[in-house]
């Protein structure tokens, strides 16, 4: 249609139950051609469930799924022409790695020329040269799953979906290899649809991040968006932040159990929501402020998390840098910081 | 491409579903119209030639038969004798199980090929091999002067022997492809080692025993040579009875009364088979076996691995050791050079002629039986099979739990006229014996198909294989080593297959073990000892045949 933007893929009112049990519940979603979208909830959220949708691996109950604007119900897996990297890989054990990568290629026909070549360029891609004789069993598990992402890649498909790509790696290994497939997506220009419950995995790679509960969608935006103004409650919390609070909103402040809190300007007015973000939470002298007694503290390396308890009040979190931090035990005053504060939904 | 957002309706549940059955359907297609041509056709039509007199069905007989006293006495014994039966092979076998797939130890694949060679003797053979061993004259009698041929343990002996192997098979298969790690989890985890074997290998383990129980249990059940042969005027199960009923007194009637009891009980036993499969159906990761087994450490291990070899040195070497001997019982090998001519003028043709009909009639079997029952495997190890399927499989088991000599005398009512006329057909024969071979076909793949992990499947069709591709890339490499040892397993059968045989071998063109009971009918030495020398080669044939495949086991270990 000319003047619209085709999508590449879009869900529509995807829905699969278990058992009585919706698991993907009316969800609707839509990634544009070299987006990378990261798909971000707790286990059970019912992310994998998307992904073999999409896949065609799960059969949806209502709903539907579209392929560059084409309805795939009737298309099986083998010919939708999606990659999916595997949670644990898969990877075949009876072939050895340039076997494996080379499957996809062989399922499309390509000539055993042309496979060889594509499996050495890949191998190169993923910082294996030279592994295509090496049995998968011989592989460490970063290895493992560059040979998987190898795999995926081959056939050079529409849109590659990873299940937890990095999940099964030491912390390290997954730092890095997040960058390393943050450039390489970037450079091949592949449409990515990732799904994690780690959301430093998802800010780190993901144009656009997706959070799911419960088999619906709890907010979308960029890493940015979501960071900075969490939808609600259980997004906020799931992005670590467990400074919220109910409060009752009147002009540019809020009455909290820790008190009047500042808010910025246009707030929505009434019983709301807050999320206090641990950097607008500011340490002062004892005598001022919110008085709180410090009950522990975390060395972060770049700074030191403090877990604040005040009279009656839930605790706050907040941060310092290590040489101001105040000892277990001390008594602090505290002051919010407005630019920090958010209303949430 | 137009996309205008639409309504979106709940589509009905049914087509969505149909799309996997469609293929499962295509996949049995095959499978069921064997059976039903071959298997269920012959058997409806012997239970009609014995219940309808003059046109009519007269179902009353059935309880006057079964009430009769001693028709019970028959039931009894052929229950109690199976029961028996089964619980000692599993005493004896499983600790040879467990020494299969755990330890490494020079001579263990000829020591394998040994021990499934027995399950494809023909009964007849067994039979009066126990009877040289154990009967009148035989070694025990000679040495100690103790005979038990005529009490019930020459019988359960005799069972032991021919189903050691299945335990050793069906259970050692999947015991040495399970990861010993899991059991070294659960001692981490604070089990002891009989803690962690009974919690975490003895449920992987279940389905594979009550696979090899039932197998036992059906093969017991339906005795026919051994119990024939040792069981004298006191021991008759329901198979000895229906053979006496066709054979000797003529009354049909009665022999399909016999029959349709026999089906119902097999049937019954069946069903709870099914139902104990579908509860314990797991995937299992496993592992090569080469990497799981190891030299025995420790006194304990030592003495078992002993003790394992010296029962089968008492119960599967010794008689196999007293057949050959007796076979060698005359100068110059007298009895297998008699061989050569058919002196006695028992057949037309000279008795060594057998040798190559049977490999012939084997040959083609194994394949029938590879493809009906790979196909039958294939549907079945679909992991959202059905109930329909899931009795499907129930019911491929049923050829083995119903007489052979039912089989046989079916096939020879049914299929002699138009539009099936195979009376004169050498297919008769290939076609019984896959009948036979078809369900071990399918025992031997289903446990292993099940295992392989569903999302490899998966991530084949993700990259592109149809399903038939799929089947072909993932399933095919993880089971060639069961479908080899499938194919050895119809071939063997088929071999020494007897009961249906012996009914449908043409005068002119018999097979080993019809030689060898036609043999053994005869009066004089001179026949024992051909019959014993005949047996002798076919032992001989089964046994390179499992060698074979034991050297094709371990080629293609490396792949895996």
């Amino acid at each position: 249609m000319a003047g619209e933007f085709q999508m590449l893929l879009s869900l529509e009112d995807a829905t699969v139950r278990f058992g009585g049990r919706a698991v993907l519940d009316a969800v609707g979603l839509e990634v544009a051609e070299h987006e990378v979208v990261c798909v971000l909830g707790p286990s059970g959220s019912g992310k994998s469930t998307l992904l073999r949708a999409v896949a065609g691996l799960q059969v949806l109950d209502s709903g539907r799924v579209l392929l560059d604007g084409r309805d795939q119900e009737r298309t099986p897996a083998h010919k939708r022409g999606v990659g999916l990297m595997f949670q644990d890989h898969q990877l075949f054990p009876q072939r050895d790695v340039g076997g494996n990568v080379a499957f996809g290629l062989r399922m499309h026909g390509v000539d055993r020329a042309q496979q060889d070549e594509r499996v050495r360029e890949l191998l190169e891609l993923v910082g294996l040269p030279g592994a295509a004789r090496r049995a998968v069993a011989s592989l460490s598990g970063g290895e493992q799953q560059r040979v998987a992402l190898a795999r995926a890649l081959a056939p050079r498909p529409r849109l590659l979906m990873l299940d937890e790509p990095l999940g099964q790696l030491d912390r390290s290994l997954r730092e890095r290899l997040v960058v390393e497939l943050r450039e390489l997506f970037g450079q091949l220009g592949t449409t990515v649809l990732a799904v994690t419950h780690d959301q430093g995995e998802a800010f780190a790679l993901a144009d656009r991040v997706v959070v799911m509960r419960d088999g619906r969608i709890a907010q979308s935006g960029t890493p940015l968006e979501v960071w900075q103004r969490p939808a609600d409650e259980f997004v906020a919390r799931f992005l670590g932040f467990d400074n919220v609070v109910e409060g009752t909103v009147t002009g540019e402040a809020a009455d909290t159990p820790w008190g009047k809190v500042p808010l910025p300007p246009d707030a929505p007015q009434g019983p709301r929501t807050l999320l206090v973000r641990p950097p607008g939470v500011r340490l002062v002298a004892a005598d001022e402020g919110l008085p709180c007694t410090v009950a522990a503290r975390t060395f972060k390396g770049t700074h030191v998390a403090l877990r604040l308890q005040p009279e009656e009040a839930p605790p706050l979190e907040a941060a310092c840098p290590l040489r101001a931090a105040p000892e277990v035990g001390e008594t602090v005053g505290v002051e919010f910081d407005a630019a920090e504060i958010v209303v949430l939904g | 491409m137009d996309v205008t957002r639409t309504e979106v309706e709940p589509r009905p549940v049914g087509i969505r579903v149909s799309r996997g059955n469609a293929a499962r359907l295509g996949l049995m297609a095959l499978p069921v119209a064997f059976f039903a041509v071959f298997f269920a056709w012959p058997v409806a039509a012997i239970v009609a030639r014995g219940l309808k007199v003059d046109g009519t069905w007269r179902f009353g007989r059935l309880l006057d038969v079964v009430t009769q006293s001693d028709i019970r006495h028959v039931l009894w014994f052929t229950t109690w004798q199976a029961l028996a039966s089964t619980a000692l092979t599993l005493l004896v076998a499983l600790p040879g199980a467990y020494v299969f797939a755990r330890f490494d130890f020079p001579g263990k694949q000829v020591l394998r090929a040994v021990v499934t060679v027995p399950f494809v003797l023909p009964t007849v053979v067994v039979g009066t091999a126990f009877l040289a061993l154990v009967g009148r004259g035989g070694l025990l009698d000679q040495w100690w002067g103790v005979r038990l041929d005529t009490t019930v343990w020459a019988i359960l002996l005799a069972h032991v022997f021919f189903n050691y192997a299945v335990v050793v098979r069906t259970v050692g298969g999947l015991w040495a492809g399970l990861d010993p790690r899991q059991e070294e989890a659960a001692r981490m985890l604070g089990a002891s080692p009989f803690a962690a074997w009974r919690r975490v290998t003895l449920p992987a383990l279940a389905p594979a025993v009550a696979a090899a129980a039932l197998m036992v249990f059906l093969f017991t059940f339906t005795s026919f040579g051994v119990v024939q042969i040792l069981g004298g005027p006191t021991f008759s199960t329901l198979e000895v009875e229906i053979y006496r009923q066709t054979s000797e007194i003529f009354d049909l009637s009665t022999a399909a009364v016999l029959t349709i009891v026999q089906f119902v009980a097999v049937g019954a036993v069946l069903a709870a088979h099914a139902w104990t499969v579908r509860r314990r159906e797991s995937a299992l990761r496993l592992v090569d076996p080469a990497v799981t087994a190891r030299r025995p450490r420790g006194a304990g291990q030592w003495a078992l691995l002993a003790g394992v070899l010296a029962s089968i040195a008492a119960l599967l070497v010794l008689p196999l050791a007293v057949l050959v001997q007796r076979s060698l019982d005359a100068p110059d090998f007298g009895y297998y050079r008699a061989l050569t001519s058919d002196a006695s003028g028992t057949f037309l043709v000279p008795p060594i002629d057998a040798i190559g009909n049977s490999l012939r009639y084997a040959l083609a079997a194994t394949a029938i039986a590879v493809v009906i029952g790979g196909l039958a495997a294939a549907a079945l190890a679909r992991r959202d099979a059905g109930r329909l399927v899931r009795g499907f499989d129930a019911l491929l088991m049923l050829p083995l739990g119903v007489s052979a000599v039912t089989v046989g005398f079916g096939f020879l009512i049914a299929l002699d006229e138009p539009p099936l006329d195979l009376r004169s057909s050498w297919i008769l024969v290939p076609l019984a014996q896959a009948l036979v071979g078809a369900p071990f076909v399918v025992r031997t793949m289903l446990p292993v198909l099940r295992a392989v992990d569903a999302r490899l499947r998966e991530a084949a069709a993700v990259l592109g294989a149809s399903p038939w591709r799929v089947w072909r890339e993932v399933d095919l490499p993880m089971v060639r080593r069961a479908l080899l040892v499938a194919a050895g397993f119809a071939f063997a059968v088929s071999l020494g297959e007897f009961g249906a045989t012996v009914f449908i071998a043409r005068p002119d063109n018999p097979t080993l073990p019809v030689a060898v009971a036609r043999l053994l009918g005869r009066p004089g030495d001179l026949n024992y000892g051909q019959a014993m020398a005949l047996s002798t080669i076919l032992m001989v044939v089964c046994a390179v045949a499992l060698l074979v495949l034991e050297r094709l086991r371990t080629d293609r270990t490396g792949e895996f």
